[in-house]
């Protein structure tokens, strides 16, 4: 009997593998693909020239008023957002007291770092970290006229900091309130069930904007005389009521996923109906849909410029705002603010969608024991 | 604990009824028939200032109909050709769609129209500057004027012209649809061609040319004549889809790469060419996963378009939740009739949709 | 001896860089039944499947019936036309009926009127054993019904050679039996057959030729009564006791 001895590999053909190889395969492969590609490089290239040249090259980059930006061939303006790049953050919080807002920012961000992260332990008291001290934390500190803080009117709120406020607070607040409409939905009492689903279908049904002016207009009118709403709070009733009914069925499809062995190995070990669904259920459905609520924060995120209609300054709010101001006015300060709104905008969400992937990856894997 | 529900239902109501007459707003909905008093510089209808605030409802419905209706349109076009880039083997196609997508989807519906809007088109020439494109088109901050076909007292035979293209058109299309499951592509756009061109050739034989242009013409500061499209309504048909676009080019990719690769291996090893596999074997699969979240999309497009409002496009919130509420006052009912229309043009889709989807949903 | 109806001379393929087909010779004769075996990763699957272009080779030459395997589209029409496929995971259309997966290529490839190609289907279902599950949708069948509905799909284009991939793989045991019992028939009434498979009592009752197969090379090819019993090599040997 002759013994194996493999014949050796070789090295692929040299113009099938590195770049040449790659180019054939992916720019090149036929007549056609090459002049796509042709035509994409020229209009990518023409893209490049037009962005950079109103970024940087015939950008003004220092200067106190318009006179900076009057250039006969002008780009961006960007002194125009040094300027008023506190305003952009903090809205008109005073400047004294700005550091407040900072350290909710920094104790939000040490809570939430290790929250996303899977392999970090300790995921209850993080949680309740997030969702009890935090929010208390943060509205003393932001509200301020107890335990020797200067109170600070939400008027005067504005900026990334209302968006910020707005945003979290509504996913903080339609979490919750989503999962019990989730489990309304599925209960087996008619009314419970009819119910969610009426709340459900009505505030996915309808515009955000129509429920940010139910909120603004109708909610005064349903407090007897006297007592007023706080615009700032107006408006985080009408968001967070209208994400929970988005997150209600995200978490309704996590929920289904759930295969009915486990309801029936709960009941088997004499567990009731709310600590089945508080030990058992909960916990692996929730998992399951983090893309999704991850996905809905993303377009709360977005949704949060709506407060600008009804008067509330957020990011894009302030900086529409200061388009007024007469000692910037040029032709280019518009474009300038509304690119830099997006930028900032555009980091965030795409900082979260690249982590909902993230999570998407991580959480197959783990199912798939791999 | 039901009880306590309904004690504080009773209380909210008769707060709302005691700030209500403290404010001396009305009731029901008689202020429909009201004269309305204000212009709209949008209206696919009659309208005057003496028209009654249902007709106002009207106008703006109708204007909230126009830009979803074209809105879906151009985000479905642009969005599918997206879709399809992005599983290109062409790698620059590939992922310059995927820069487009990443970009125009993670910046807020709102901003966007406010940069096309107040950074783009405001920022064009006055009308009597205004980019004009072979004297007969304009481009200025006051819109896009083109001009205006009139049509003279033969035209109806070029109508007639156009629904014999209608008709043969369908009918071909049921011929070529038989002929499918024959295993034939029967050619339609041939013979559609020949027809209509033939059809309008008689009609203009018969009736000459009973057209004429209404060239829009500089008078003073603006333009008479043509027909005008407001840059509210450019800048948020723009915006509506270019952002929606993204959303169904994932979508649509997401849909084509569900089918899997055993299938077009399968198509392959049978013999059959690319296109026909295409055709026959992947599409139709894709469809399936797509039509869903596709009209989840269509949806939002419809509901995005109420952000009319931040420019004073004349759509329904616009109109009738904004102008009319501030001058009628009555808060309650014109909300809840904004929320109804909308309301009932999302259940109306989803119904649609569930009836489509029990219709091709796969046996077995 | 006549030519051989597929010829694979000096083959080699590389994914990417990582070399999976080392000088394949290979001739198959008309109307010969071939099993290919071997460890997973061998390159068994990738052989068959550059057959009939499902992967592309970049060395050597593969001729088909006479016909170069290149990157010419003419050639392939005409090779696939006369190879059919059995795959592992089936891969019937689930949106088409049973007899409309199996007259599609008959009526879009061979230009075959629709009557003639449903005779056609449903004389072949009936050879499968599965005449009166014509109108039924794929979802609706078994896994053993399904991979038969593939093989009478195959047949449909009247090929004169048939590629098995591990086609009882993915199939409860109960249900081997009856997609092996078809195979047999085919092999009987003379077809060409390469099926890459673990049914070695298969292979003993039909096979021409044995091939073992690893790391991307053939080590062995034999009769079958001679491979399983007094096998050439050390890792022919190895293989064999590991799965016997």
């Amino acid at each position: 009997m002759t013994g194996f001895t493999p014949t050796p590999a070789r090295p692929a053909p040299a113009n099938t593998v590195g770049f040449v190889g790659w180019a054939r395969e992916n720019l090149f492969a036929t007549k056609l693909d090459s002049l796509l590609t042709v035509l994409a490089i020229t209009l990518i290239l023409y893209v490049i020239k037009v962005v950079f040249g109103w970024a940087v090259i015939d950008a003004s980059f220092s200067g106190s008023d318009r006179t900076a930006c009057l250039k006969d061939v002008q780009g961006a303006c960007w002194p125009f957002i040094e300027a008023k790049f506190g305003q952009f953050i903090y809205g008109r919080y005073p400047d004294a007291e700005r550091w407040r807002v900072d350290l909710v920012f920094a104790a939000g961000l040490i809570g939430l770092v290790p929250m996303l992260m899977p392999n970090v332990g300790h995921k209850r008291a993080n949680m309740i970290f997030l969702l009890g001290f935090y929010p208390v934390f943060a509205f003393i500190m932001l509200t301020g006229g107890v335990l020797g803080l200067a109170a600070v009117d939400t008027t005067d709120w504005g900026g990334l900091l209302v968006t910020l406020v707005v945003a979290v607070t509504g996913i903080v607040a339609s979490l919750p309130l989503g999962i019990l409409l989730a489990l309304g939905r599925r209960s087996d009492l008619p009314i419970v069930r009819a119910l969610c689903i009426g709340f459900i279908e009505i505030f996915r049904g309808v515009p955000l904007i129509t429920v940010l002016f139910m909120a603004s207009v109708m909610l005064p009118l349903f407090l007897p005389d006297g007592v007023n709403f706080d615009k700032l709070v107006r408006c985080l009733i009408g968001v967070a009521l209208f994400s929970s009914a988005y997150m209600a069925e995200v978490v309704r499809g996590g929920l289904q996923a759930i295969p009915k062995g486990q309801y029936e190995a709960a009941a088997a070990l004499g567990l009731s109906y709310w600590k089945t669904t508080r030990l058992i259920i909960l916990p692996q459905a929730l998992k399951l849909v983090i893309p999704g609520i991850v996905n809905t924060f993303i377009g709360l995120f977005k949704d949060t410029t709506l407060v600008l209609i009804v008067g509330l300054f957020d990011l894009l709010g302030i900086v529409q705002l200061h388009f007024t101001d007469a000692s910037w006015a040029t032709p280019e300060t518009h474009i300038t603010g509304y690119v830099f709104a997006g930028a900032v905008f555009w980091l965030f969400c795409f900082a979260m969608s690249r982590y909902s992937i993230f999570m998407e990856n991580h959480l197959s894997t783990d199912r798939n024991g791999s | 604990m039901l009880g306590a529900l309904l004690l504080a239902m009773v209380w909210l109501v008769a707060n709302v009824q005691s700030n209500l007459e403290r404010q001396n707003i009305n009731s029901g909905f008689g202020f429909l028939s009201e004269r309305a008093g204000f212009g709209i510089n949008q209206t696919l209808i009659d309208y005057t200032e003496d028209s009654s605030f249902g007709r106002v409802l009207t106008v703006g419905l109708l204007n909230t109909l126009l830009v979803s209706v074209l809105g879906v349109f151009f985000a479905t076009v642009l969005g599918f050709s997206l879709g399809v880039a992005r599983l290109s083997s062409n790698w620059l196609i590939n992922k310059t769609a995927m820069v487009y997508v990443e970009i125009f989807r993670n910046v807020p519906l709102l901003l966007q129209i406010m940069f096309w809007y107040f950074g783009v088109l405001r920022n064009l020439p006055t009308p009597r500057q205004a980019v004009s494109f072979g004297d007969a088109i304009f481009l200025s901050n006051r819109g896009i004027v083109v001009p205006a076909i009139e049509a003279g007292s033969w035209a109806g035979w070029y109508a007639a012209a156009l629904a014999i293209g209608l008709a043969a058109f369908i009918w071909l299309r049921r011929r070529a649809r038989l002929a499918l499951a024959d295993g034939t592509m029967m050619p339609i756009w041939r013979p559609l061609l020949m027809v209509t061109v033939a059809s309008f050739g008689v009609a203009a034989l018969l009736a000459g040319v009973p057209f004429s242009l209404d060239v829009p013409a500089l008078k003073g500061f603006n333009f008479r004549g043509g027909i005008t499209v407001i840059p509210e309504f450019v800048a948020l048909l723009l915006a509506l889809s270019l952002y929606t676009a993204a959303f169904i080019a994932e979508i649509v990719r997401a849909g084509i790469q569900s089918v899997s690769k055993g299938q077009r291996e399968a198509a392959a090893a049978l013999g059959l060419p690319d296109k026909t596999a295409l055709r026959l074997v992947v599409i139709p699969q894709a469809l399936r996963v797509i039509i869903p979240p596709l009209t989840s999309q269509y949806l939002n497009l419809t509901k995005n378009s109420s952000l009319a409002v931040a420019i004073a496009y004349p759509d329904i919130v616009s109109v009738f939740a904004g102008t009319t509420l501030t001058q009628v006052g009555q808060a309650v009912e014109i909300i809840f009739i904004t929320m109804m229309i909308y309301l009932s043009l999302s259940l109306l889709t989803s119904y649609a949709m569930n009836r489509y989807n029990a219709r091709i949903a796969l046996v077995g | 001896m006549s030519d051989p109806v597929i010829r694979i001379n000096k083959m080699n393929k590389w994914f990417g860089n990582f070399h999976v087909l080392r000088d394949i010779n290979l001739n198959v004769a008309a109307g010969e039944k071939i099993v290919i075996c071997g460890p997973s990763g061998s390159g068994k699957s990738t052989l068959i499947r550059c057959i009939n272009r499902l992967e592309a080779h970049q060395e050597g030459e593969i001729e088909v019936e006479g016909i170069t395997l290149d990157g010419s589209l003419k050639n392939l029409e005409d090779i696939r036309s006369n190879v059919g496929m059995v795959f592992q995971q089936f891969n019937l259309f689930p949106h088409m009926t049973v007899l409309e997966n199996c007259t599609l290529s008959p009526i879009w490839v061979q230009q075959k009127p629709k009557a003639e190609a449903e005779k056609l289907a449903r004389e072949l279902l009936a050879r499968v054993r599965i005449p009166d599950q014509a109108d039924k949708y794929p979802g609706q069948l078994s896994g053993g019904q399904q991979q038969r509905v593939a093989i009478a799909r195959a047949l449909c284009m009247n090929p004169r050679i048939m590629l098995f991939d591990e086609p009882t793989s993915a199939l409860d045991p109960e249900m081997i039996k009856e997609v092996l019992d078809v195979m047999v028939e085919l092999a009987e009434e003379g077809m060409t057959m390469l099926c890459v498979t673990h049914e070695m009592g298969f292979a003993r009752q039909v096979a021409d030729r044995v091939i073992f197969m690893d790391e991307g090379e053939i080590v062995e090819e034999n009769a079958p009564e001679a491979f399983f019993s007094n096998p050439k090599n050390e890792r022919t040997q190895l293989f064999l006791s590991q799965v016997l």
